[in-house]
């Protein structure tokens, strides 16, 4: 029996007048990977977004319903400290141009100005990038600019540096989209290992990788909740006529 | 029907693309000449007395430009402190806040106070600083120099800021850094470059100004350190003993010249060659 | 709001007392306060300097009303001030200025937008164009005074004029060759800016290139060339140390182009730390007002055009 970490209880989420998501409901367990799949425009990045508190930063964005991490109402709590329990990483990848794969990995306590002993910082890199499997890669220059790394390498930067806070949730944008077929299966291989330690919700419209990689699996359509379920069992027998439309490629 | 001989057309076409070209490279004879004359002229001026004496009386032989280069560089300093700081943050709010009336007039702001006159901005500094004060100064050079530095400073910050792509600002957000936190710290230095070559090229068109100091810092014949008292600058000496009647004054300002014109050409390339080493890749 | 991370990833938990860890604090409103405070001063500085002209002109407004602008005396002496002179004269220099630069702008900005785009040649005259706009005013002021007008005081011997080797003439040139860099830099982006479709349908049809640019490419930069133009004559309107080291300083109004004259710039430039009198010096701010409103207005016009040419592009 899973327990949830995250609840999604009958939330909207609006660009001015325009609603993109119509009262979802959603249970998402712990340390599982749940998929969020669904045509262009069905509102899945803006799920998301909602989740770690990023929606709002549009000025015409507001939302209703609740999300619970762990039973505590993240719209009550000060969005910074929900980003800081709740990882993201983009479609495309984005380290801080200005610092070191190692200022990097610690960007997170720097830039919010809590200071580590020197030893316990190496401690945060080092787990983190061996947690992104990119350690036995970078351990030799982690004072070279981040940009230097091939895609593949940023994205799990990214990744490390996500992973570095410590997150109960690990949010993903579509996190293979921008990098070539090798450094896609590397880092579903790592995901596949994270969710021990994190849970992960990976937003994707690539639907062999979803049923690669996934233990659930939501579907949206026009901003609302078609189908939720394991992934296995979706894949093979949709019950909703829409799933079953978009998985064979009908559309979307 | 009429029509053009084609061999005509053809030459036509050749004869204007010389002209063009012709008219275009007329361009290096002013440029030579000065550079030219100022360099054989001044560059017999130049000794170490030169550079490191006070001018002397008419009359006597010899003095220095001593007090115009530590004037100048008195001068630049002071507005440094008074347009990058403002002037920065006028630019992130520029770089931040596209819409709205008030982004809108502060921008048409900026491009006002870019083409107001330097003689005009003398003006000011004199109403509001000299008069109050009662006497010429550093002080109200500096903020006439300020006032023209501010609007070029403002552009440069608001210009590389907005080239930077949204995504670095999310990253950072996402880590739940905030938002004061994320402009200071992530996106003012990814935008260094651009900021400091606004900043250095402000500083290489104030080094070489003239108007907006006539009656500000006005000038002065000796080696003056309090900016509550009037400064000579490289720019003021030229015009003063240039337009003096005496030739060992204009050996003087031959000299000068020759300084400043090193010294602004040299900040220019200075500026393109640092800059674009230093800039950052997204 | 408790620590929900996992614990065994790290060992550090981030709570919420770590926010409160180090010695700078901001918040987001009071960050974006500063941020409208800083935008606020720049638009109070502008209305500041406004207004400063004015109200230090208001004696001489109030002597002197409109008839400021037709006065043709300009005796300090007297006590009359009138701006008739230094307007002709800024407008004359100016004009002259301008259609003498053009004869060079122009050309630099077809050969940089259309012939040579890239490559050394572009890369050399773009310096050049860059150095030339680098130079101080009060070096080129310097070298016309030294190296132009004795040839102009040859020039004048030959014509018959009296031969001062200062004057509008002299004063036009210096500032034709400063303000070259400010339009043929505009030209030039407005000129690499013209759709590369339209040229090659008008060369399709087997005309030159001369003929593309004559019949194409110049009339779809035409309204850019003329903000670039704009903006030029904005910046000679202003120039000062130049023209007042070659224009003769005569306050009176010139009679033939190889006059001695002053413009708007010049005569501040050279009256004012001598100004007694409160009239005095509020004629000559008053004159300075009314070159802060005509570079204004011109500069906003060509800026305007300049931005509608992006929009159209």
């Amino acid at each position: 029996m899973e327990s949830t970490v995250l609840r999604i209880e009958k939330f909207s989420a609006f660009f001015g007048e325009n609603a993109v998501l119509k009262d979802i409901d959603l249970s998402i367990p712990r340390n599982k990977i749940t998929a969020i799949m669904g045509p262009s425009g069905c509102g899945k990045t803006t799920l998301i977004r909602c989740i770690n508190r990023m929606h709002e930063l549009n000025p015409d964005a507001r939302v209703s319903g609740k999300i619970f991490l762990d039973n505590e109402d993240i719209y009550a709590t000060d969005p910074i400290i929900v980003r800081r329990q709740i990882g993201m990483v983009f479609q495309k990848p984005n380290p801080f141009p200005t610092m070191s794969i190692y200022d990097n990995v610690i960007a997170g306590y720097n830039l919010n100005g809590i200071r580590l002993a020197k030893d316990e910082k190496e401690r945060v890199v080092e787990e983190s990038l061996r947690k992104a499997a990119l350690w036995e890669e970078v351990n030799g220059t982690l004072h070279r600019r981040g940009t230097f790394l091939s895609g593949g390498q940023q994205q799990r930067l990214c990744i490390a540096r996500a992973l570095a806070m410590g997150p109960a949730v690990l949010l993903l944008d579509e996190p293979t989209s921008a990098l070539d077929p090798k450094a896609t299966s590397h880092i579903e291989e790592l995901i596949l290992r994270l969710k021990d330690t994190v849970t992960i919700i990976l937003v994707t419209h690539n639907i062999a990788q979803a049923a690669r990689v996934s233990d659930f699996t939501a579907f949206l359509y026009l901003g609302e909740l078609v189908e939720f379920g394991l992934s296995e069992k979706m894949f093979t027998a949709p019950k909703d006529k829409k799933t079953e439309e978009y998985l064979s490629g009908k559309f979307g | 029907m009429r029509e053009f001989p084609i061999r005509r057309r053809i030459l036509a076409d050749k004869t204007f693309k010389i002209i063009i070209i012709l008219l275009s490279f007329a361009c290096i004879l002013p440029m030579f000449f000065i550079i030219f004359f100022i360099t054989s002229k001044g560059i017999s001026a130049i000794n170490w007395k030169f550079l490191t004496q006070l001018p002397k009386p008419v009359g006597e032989t010899g003095g220095g430009i001593l007090n115009a280069i530590i004037g100048t560089f008195i001068l630049v300093i002071i507005s440094i402190l008074f347009s990058v700081p403002l002037g920065v943050f006028a630019g992130i709010f520029l770089s931040e806040y596209r819409k709205g009336r008030f982004v809108y007039f502060t921008r048409l702001s900026i491009e006002i106070l870019q083409g107001i006159p330097s003689i005009v901005i003398g003006i000011i500094a004199y109403t509001w600083v000299v008069v109050p004060m009662g006497s010429f100064s550093a002080l109200s050079g500096a903020v006439a120099l300020g006032l023209m530095m501010l609007p070029v400073i403002v552009t440069a910050t608001g210009e590389t800021l907005k080239l930077i792509p949204d995504s670095l600002r999310e990253a950072s957000l996402a880590l739940g850094v905030s938002y004061p936190r994320t402009i200071i710290k992530v996106i003012l230095p990814a935008g260094l470059s651009g900021i400091v070559t606004g900043v250095l090229l402000s500083i290489a068109r104030v080094a070489g100004e003239t108007a907006p100091l006539l009656f500000t810092a006005f000038g002065s014949p000796f080696m003056n350190l309090n900016i509550l008292k009037p400064v000579n600058s490289l720019p003021l000496m030229i015009f003063n003993y240039a337009t003096s009647p005496y030739s060992e004054w204009h050996t003087l300002a031959w000299g000068a010249s020759f300084v400043l014109v090193v010294l602004v050409l040299g900040l220019n390339l200075f500026t393109k060659v640092v800059t674009s080493k230093w800039k950052v890749q997204f | 709001m408790a620590d929900h991370s996992n614990a065994d990833v790290l060992a550090l938990k981030v709570d919420a007392k770590t926010v409160n860890q180090y010695k700078f604090v901001m918040s987001e409103s009071s960050f974006r306060k500063i941020l409208y405070l800083a935008a606020i001063c720049v638009l109070i500085l502008l209305v500041a300097i406004f207004f400063s002209l004015l109200l230090s002109s208001l004696p001489a407004i109030r002597h002197f009303g409109l008839g400021f602008l037709a006065g043709i005396t300009w005796d300090p002496v007297k006590s009359e001030f009138g701006a008739l002179p230094f307007l002709i004269g800024t407008l004359a220099t100016s004009f002259l200025a301008l259609i003498l630069s053009l004869i060079f702008s122009l050309p630099i900005s077809i050969f940089l937008g259309e012939y040579f785009r890239h490559g050394t040649a572009s890369m050399f005259i773009k310096s050049m164009i860059e150095l030339l706009a680098g130079i101080p005013s009060v070096i080129y002021g310097f070298c016309g005074l030294f190296l132009l007008t004795p040839v102009i005081r040859g020039l004048e011997t030959k014509v018959g004029v009296s031969p001062y080797g200062v004057g509008i003439f002299t004063a036009s040139l210096v500032l034709s060759i400063m303000i070259i860099p400010y339009s043929a830099s505009i030209g030039r982006e407005v000129i690499s800016l013209v759709p590369s479709d339209l040229k090659e349908a008008a060369l399709s049809l087997g005309a030159t290139r001369f003929e593309v640019i004559r019949k194409v490419t110049l009339p779809y930069a035409y309204s850019g060339i003329f903000a670039g133009i704009l903006l030029a004559l904005g910046r000679a309107l202003g120039e000062t140390m130049a023209v007042t080291m070659v224009i003769g300083n005569s306050n009176f109004i010139p009679t033939n182009i190889f006059s001695p004259g002053n413009t708007l710039a010049s005569v501040i430039a050279n009256e004012f730390t001598e100004a007694t009198g409160s009239l005095y010096l509020a004629s000559l701010i008053e004159l300075g007002l009314v070159l802060f409103i005509v570079t204004t207005i011109i500069n906003v016009i060509g800026k305007i055009i300049i931005r509608r040419m992006g929009a159209g592009v």
